[in-house]
């Protein structure tokens, strides 16, 4: 089959690898139809994650129809059409029980490393490093889907994959960082970033009641996205004092739910890493830590944080006297896609969300090494590249 | 910001408890300032304190909030250079001031007289009885206990077990079991005279209001010393609270998720030689 395979810093390779097989009995293989770049992919592009190794095969956003299963698969059968979560739950452990599929106790084949990293490991994830299990990903004509009862969702008739798509990622991880801002009456809710994922808050966060959303961004594209949604933008380049803008815009109280949809991105585990990093990077990490920073400064008393940016190592000059002067509460994490996928699926299908304008590019898998430059250089007004597989 | 900031890590002295193996004292005399220990190799320690300076100079030399963080950075580095710690080696287990390390905990396993002793504690989401039953049945141990190849019940308690070796030939020896209590505990020793002399036990007992049963097994290995001390030190390649860890979170999964993880078999593109 065709593989879209990380090869090294900017360069991602479409290469004919085997075909995955079933290699467990809960497992189930799916011909993937459409597949999408995230946001996260990106971090990969630039070499940031540690632990990818040559020729790993990429993509964690992506359905299709189920070809193949194991002997234990009994909820999906051959001939599925289905979304596949980005995160691998066993859906029996305590955690998936709970419903915080993303924190699944069994889904990581290398939970060892990443409990020397912070003391306990999350679930696998697809196409994401080996820190994150080594799983091979889904930009490819098809893909091993573990657990494969619970780590898909099936679609009714009727519905384009472009509609349902994003049930994989972005969509659920939208509505999870605003429902974590536990928005309540009245709630002026603000949003850092306006990439797919803080498109989607957007939209989440008016669905969940806030009285207004301001959505923070640079690029015009992106903020008249949000004005579509229904926020009101502010563009960063053009303000002086962020947060005294947003003080402003909110009768001097602040907003009452920040929503952090940029992230930093990870940090090594070995400390040559962290060497190079601080030696040849500094400045460009330091601007990043500073959108946190400035999150936690701007939110109002009493407020909610809610990150659902990647971060993943330490943070320097963090500014927990301004989390605990004002009673803020922050929330973290990555998404629990499996929770929220059937309820966003009927809104979908309801026309409750719009998935569909932010996709600025449709491209074929064999485009994937353009769709990776034009996403990360911001070219071509890209919002967000889908691949059609056939 | 990448920063390494030098803090007491939690964690350290839990991790040291876990594993009471001696390590034949190799790392006496090795402290560094303020009782902490040296981690960081020597040339390290100099770039570290080169970098760290040449950062402090060029952030003071800009005075912008970044450049005061990133001064921050350079401290830090300097710091790490100065004692030779590194709380973020310590917390992964690095010690690139010692290369030996490794490989002498391994050793220090299996030297003549030398105890090595592990324990570790998993909390699994299955009724008690369930799992005391799946590990009571010890052919089923090879399931995960990942350096066996199998073990056959011979009956009046005792079994034979036999080890997964990636060089050279298996080891075997014969156990019996010491101690067991209904869904509670299970204890087992190899027979006097083994060429790996070693015991177990595992408990079993409720976690709190519905979360399954905390599993809690400890593992002693000893050793008579000579070759094959030697090809024990080989077939556990890592350390062996590293092992028990990796077997209880493998009997976990098994019991859980009907399966452990793998990605062993999947397809992957062109890999490079030296991967990173």
């Amino acid at each position: 089959m065709k593989a879209v395979c990380w090869q090294g810093k900017t360069d991602v390779r479409v290469e004919t690898v085997p075909d995955p097989q079933i290699l467990r009995p809960h497992d189930a293989i799916v011909r993937i139809t459409s597949t999408a770049i995230c946001g996260s992919d990106l971090h990969l592009y630039d070499g940031v994650i540690p632990t990818m190794e040559h020729g790993d095969i990429l993509g964690h956003e992506f359905m299709g129809e189920i070809v193949d299963t194991g002997k234990e698969v009994r909820d999906r059968k051959v001939g599925d059409r289905v979304v596949v979560p980005f995160s691998i739950g066993c859906g029996k452990c305590w955690y998936c029980q709970n419903e915080l599929w993303s924190l699944c106790d069994n889904s990581n084949p290398n939970a060892g490393m990443v409990e020397a990293l912070y003391g306990f490991s999350g679930a696998g994830i697809y196409g994401y490093s080996h820190l994150y299990g080594g799983y091979a990903g889904g930009q490819a004509q098809f893909a091993r889907i573990p657990w494969a009862d619970v780590n898909s969702l099936a679609i009714p008739d009727g519905l384009t994959d472009e509609q349902v798509l994003f049930l994989s990622d972005i969509l659920p991880t939208g509505w999870q960082a605003a429902e974590r801002g536990e928005i309540q009456k009245g709630d002026v809710v603000a949003v850092w970033g306006c990439g797919p994922v803080g498109q989607f808050s957007i939209q989440s966060a008016i669905l969940q009641g806030a009285s207004r959303v301001i959505a923070i961004d640079r690029f015009p594209i992106r903020l008249r996205l949000a004005a579509e949604s229904g926020a009101d933008v502010v563009n960063y380049e053009e303000t002086k004092d962020l947060v005294e803008v947003l003080k402003e815009l909110t009768g001097g109280r602040g907003p009452d739910v920040c929503i952090d949809a940029v992230g930093m991105e990870a940090h090594g585990h070995s400390l040559d890493y962290y060497y190079d990093r601080v030696m040849t990077a500094t400045k460009i990490e330091m601007d990043r830590a500073n959108v946190l920073r400035q999150v936690i400064q701007a939110c109002g008393k009493g407020g909610r944080v809610s990150v659902i940016g990647v971060y993943a190592g330490f943070i320097d000059k963090f500014p927990f006297g301004a989390i605990f002067g004002k009673g803020l509460t922050l929330r973290a994490g990555q998404c629990d896609v499996q929770k929220w996928m059937p309820a966003l699926l009927d809104r979908v299908r309801n026309g409750e969300i719009d998935t569909t304008s932010l996709i600025t590019h449709r491209l074929t898998l064999d485009d994937a090494p353009h769709g990776y430059d034009i996403f990360k250089n911001k070219e071509d007004e890209c919002v967000k590249v889908v691949m059609n597989v056939s | 910001m990448t920063s390494i900031s030098i803090e007491h890590v939690p964690g350290e002295e839990r991790e040291q408890a876990d594993e009471r193996s001696r390590t034949g004292g190799g790392n006496g005399g090795r402290q560094g300032n303020g009782g902490r220990h040296i981690n960081v190799g020597e040339t390290e320690r100099w770039l570290s304190l080169a970098g760290g300076a040449a950062l402090a100079l060029y952030a003071l030399k800009r005075r912008s909030p970044a450049a005061l963080a990133l001064a921050a950075g350079g401290a830090a580095l300097i710091g790490r250079g100065a004692t030779g710690h590194s709380p973020v080696y310590q917390r992964l287990g690095v010690d690139t001031a010692d290369p030996n390390a490794v490989r002498r905990n391994v050793l220090a396993a299996v030297l003549p007289s030398r105890k090595l002793e592990s324990e570790r504690a998993y909390t699994i989401l299955r009724p008690r009885h369930e799992l005391y039953a799946f590990w009571r049945n010890l052919e089923n141990l090879p399931q995960f206990m990942e350096h066996l190849e199998s073990v056959t019940v011979t009956g009046d308690g005792r079994s034979h077990w036999v080890t997964r070796a990636p060089i050279g030939k298996p080891l075997s020896w014969d156990a019996e079991i010491t101690e067991e209590v209904e869904d509670r505990v299970i204890a087992w020793r190899s027979l006097p005279g083994s060429a790996v002399e070693n015991s177990g036990q595992v408990h079993f007992s409720d976690a709190p209001d519905g979360r399954g049963t905390m599993v809690r097994a400890r593992i002693i290995y000893s050793a008579p010393g000579g070759k094959t001390a030697e090809e024990i030190a080989r077939f556990f390649g890592k350390s062996a609270s590293q092992q028990l860890r990796d077997d209880l979170r493998r009997f976990k999964q098994v019991m859980e998720a009907g399966e452990t993880p793998t990605t062993e078999g999947q397809p992957h593109g062109q890999r490079k030689e030296a991967n990173r």
